[in-house]
């Protein structure tokens, strides 16, 4: 079927200053991509898949202009944890900013040196899983970045890493646009953690594919700054092996428009994928989950914990999907999103899903939205605790499981903190 | 201590009368006991005490140590040092137990205009209070009342009031729910807190109780007032022969 008038235009309009350049492996891979983004052109808000959240934003030629965010005394997150940090300026790798990038037991090599180098492991990763995450749903603004994104690192790790990498991405033009893509490998036994924090542009998009390779263990924090105007779309497509463990955790705290995608095979058996989330969105804020995890390998097990707190009119929205194939069996599936409403005009579209081919399974999901409780704020009040203080116990209680999905304690504390930070500056 | 004076209640989203001409008069260091049939309003008047949503006073007034309650927030009624002891203790999934009781210590102390207690000083002295009450260091640690038995959750609102130390305890049915041992040990946890300065107010349906807490008065409240007041041997009254014949006396 031939495209839509209009998306074919959306597409040439938002392509116009981009190129898809480079040679050998990475712009074969670009190629290919400027092919398949051509035969799908760019999503509206009719698809079936953007129902809840308009993509007007993140398909427009040039981006909407974003004010610049001053955190004022607020350390940076994770800024207190050891790690290898990686800059990044408004989508453009900074060295002079960054540790000189090498990690034992890791290789790091920056996208934009990659051109013409051949990375072997690379070449099988870059794109190669966001293509395999375009079926049964196209995701076309994964293509996109795939096509024409020239920043971002490519990390394998062939063994415990010595310490995290924290990827922290800075804005400081209110008009940057920033294209990023990473691919991270890791080999059979690895061990590696990847922070990742801040705005990075007043748009971004951004692709990650993660190979997790059997026996492997995978972790991702990130926190997506504090700013208010700035508009995201992520893509995470990860693979993860036998025995492996894939474990993503964000936090959302502001942003006017964020679509946070993830993409997830468990295609050995006994592995683990947890993804979990916690954004609080004040006003002009809308906050899109969109999750599909596709269980292949026997006995595995996944958690999707997505927790949303919204106030004055944010909107949070939960795409939500399991599908455990044929031959899955003694799966362990498990979703939950829930939103808590701090006033009545607030909202939170949810459609969770399962689609379920073996028959030996155990898969639950639910999805809530409410208030606070009175009673349980009664009764902390009732034993001397203040009214602001109690609401801001029981929201953190709403986050505590998502929370509770980050295995370190001192980055769950750093998290925790920044939640608490945004309860007392949005005390109602 | 607590003085309430004609005291009328409606709920405040509908034109149900709940509490019609409460009055009621407890000096420092008395205990009372009020019994009365499910439904009079027991229940109502600790909550309208106490602060909650939902109910409109009409007329009347309660004061805590000659300050006016029915003004103030739940939080500062607590300060001031009224405590209730739920008929229902609410579950907080997410709340870890300690958490909430320093948070709940620490709070009325700032109130007051006191210095916070210090981790290692809160932590002995819940520790030792714990201990008293049969609840072990697994229960402090879980979230507020989750998954707690029936009797858990009563000894929990008792360790509660032995660590905020209020001046006013309201005691909503705090025996239901609990086997023998665990009334003579929540007996126990209130009678180490009585002392010339501390009132308790004790709603039950059973006698059994007041064997344990003796009281000094004992109120019969049916319908939304106190129909009758007298010694012990009200409430021994009651268990032989039912409300029958006080309400009809009443009538
Ligand atoms: N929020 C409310 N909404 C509707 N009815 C209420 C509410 N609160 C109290 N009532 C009603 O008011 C009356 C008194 O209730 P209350 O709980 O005070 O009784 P009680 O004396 O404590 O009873 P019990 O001995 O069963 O605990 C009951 O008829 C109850 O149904
Ligand atoms: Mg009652």
């Amino acid at each position: 079927m031939a495209l839509a008038q209009t998306k074919t235009d959306a597409l040439t309009a938002r392509t116009a200053a981009l190129t898809a350049g480079g040679s050998g492996w990475l712009g074969a891979a670009r190629r290919d991509a400027v092919a398949r983004l051509a035969a799908m052109g760019l999503p509206t808000k009719r698809d079936e898949y953007w129902r809840y959240t308009d993509p007007a934003s993140l398909t427009s030629a040039t981006p909407t202009p974003a004010a610049l965010f001053d955190a004022g005394d607020e350390a940076p997150a994770f800024d207190g944890i050891d790690a290898l940090k990686l800059v990044f300026v408004d989508g453009v790798f900074d060295p002079a900013q960054s540790d000189d990038p090498t990690l034992a037991g890791v290789e790091i090599t920056s996208l934009s040196q990659a051109d013409g180098v051949d990375i072997h492991w690379a070449r099988d990763i870059y794109g190669v899983l966001e293509t395999r995450g375009q079926t049964p749903v196209q995701r076309p603004l994964a293509t996109l970045n795939t096509a024409y994104a020239s920043e971002g690192f490519l990390i394998r790790a062939t063994a415990k890493a010595a310490r995290p990498i924290s990827l922290i991405y800075h804005h400081t033009s209110v008009t940057s646009d920033a294209l990023i893509h990473h691919c991270i490998k890791l080999e059979k036994d690895a061990e590696l953690t990847i922070l990742e924090n801040g705005p990075a542009a007043a748009r971004v998009t951004k692709v990650m594919e993660v190979e997790v390779a059997d026996g492997a263990r995978f972790h991702h924090i990130r926190a997506q700054g504090r700013d208010h105007e700035r508009r995201a779309v992520t893509h995470v497509f990860a693979r993860v092996g036998a025995g492996a463990l894939f474990k993503s955790f964000t936090l959302t705290a502001n942003g006017c428009l964020t679509r946070n995608e993830q993409i997830i095979e468990l295609v050995g058996d006994d592995g683990v994928a947890h993804v979990a989330g916690a954004a609080v969105g004040d006003g002009t804020f809308h906050h899109d989950d969109t999750v599909f995890m596709t269980h292949e390998g026997q006995r595995c097990e996944s958690r999707q914990v997505f927790k949303k707190v919204l106030m004055n009119g944010a909107v949070g929205v939960f795409q939500g999907k399991i599908l455990v194939k044929q031959g899955a069996q003694k799966t362990d599936g498990y979703q939950i999103s829930q939103s808590l409403l701090l006033d009545g005009d607030s909202q939170f579209l949810a459609k969770p899903e399962l689609e379920i081919y073996a028959d030996d399974v155990k898969c639950s999901h639910g999805s809530t939205s409410g208030a606070i409780d009175d009673t349980a704020l009664f009764y902390l009040q009732s034993r001397g605790v203040p009214k602001r203080m109690a609401q801001s116990l029981l929201v953190l209680a709403f986050l505590a499981e998502a929370i509770g999905e980050i295995e370190d304690e001192a980055i769950a504390e750093d998290i925790r903190s920044r939640l608490e930070g945004w309860l007392q500056r949005h005390e109602h | 201590m607590l003085e309430i004076k004609n005291l009328h209640v409606k709920l405040e989203e509908e034109d149900k009368v709940i509490l019609n001409g409460v009055d009621l008069k407890i000096g420092p260091g008395e205990v009372h006991a009020i019994m009365g049939p499910n439904g009079s309003g027991k229940s109502t008047l600790s909550y309208v005490l106490a602060g909650r949503e939902g109910y409109e006073v009409t007329e009347g007034s309660a004061t805590l140590q000659g300050e006016e309650l029915l003004e103030m927030e739940p939080e500062a009624r607590a300060a001031a040092g009224l405590f209730l002891a739920f008929q229902y203790p609410v579950e907080i999934p997410g709340v870890g137990n300690m958490t909430f009781l320093r948070t709940a210590v620490n709070a009325q102390r700032k109130a007051r205009g006191e210095d916070e207690l210090s981790a290692g000083d809160f932590l002995k002295t819940v520790r030792a209070k714990a201990k008293d009450l049969k609840i072990d260091a697994e229960m402090l640690k879980r979230p507020v009342n989750v998954g707690f038995s029936g009797g858990e959750k009563k000894r929990n609102e008792i360790l509660q009031m032995a660590m905020l130390e209020p001046r006013m305890c309201i005691l909503d049915e705090t025996d239901s729910g609990l086997d023998v041992d665990a009334m003579k040990l929540v007996s126990e946890g209130v009678n180490a807190l009585r002392d010339a300065g501390r009132s308790f107010l004790v709603i039950t349906h059973y006698q059994r109780l007041l064997d344990h807490i003796k009281p000094d008065v004992v109120h019969i409240m049916a319908a939304g007032r106190i129909i009758k007041s007298g010694g012990p041997e009200l409430a021994l009254e009651v268990e032989h022969n039912g409300y029958a014949a006080l309400l009809a006396e009443a009538e």
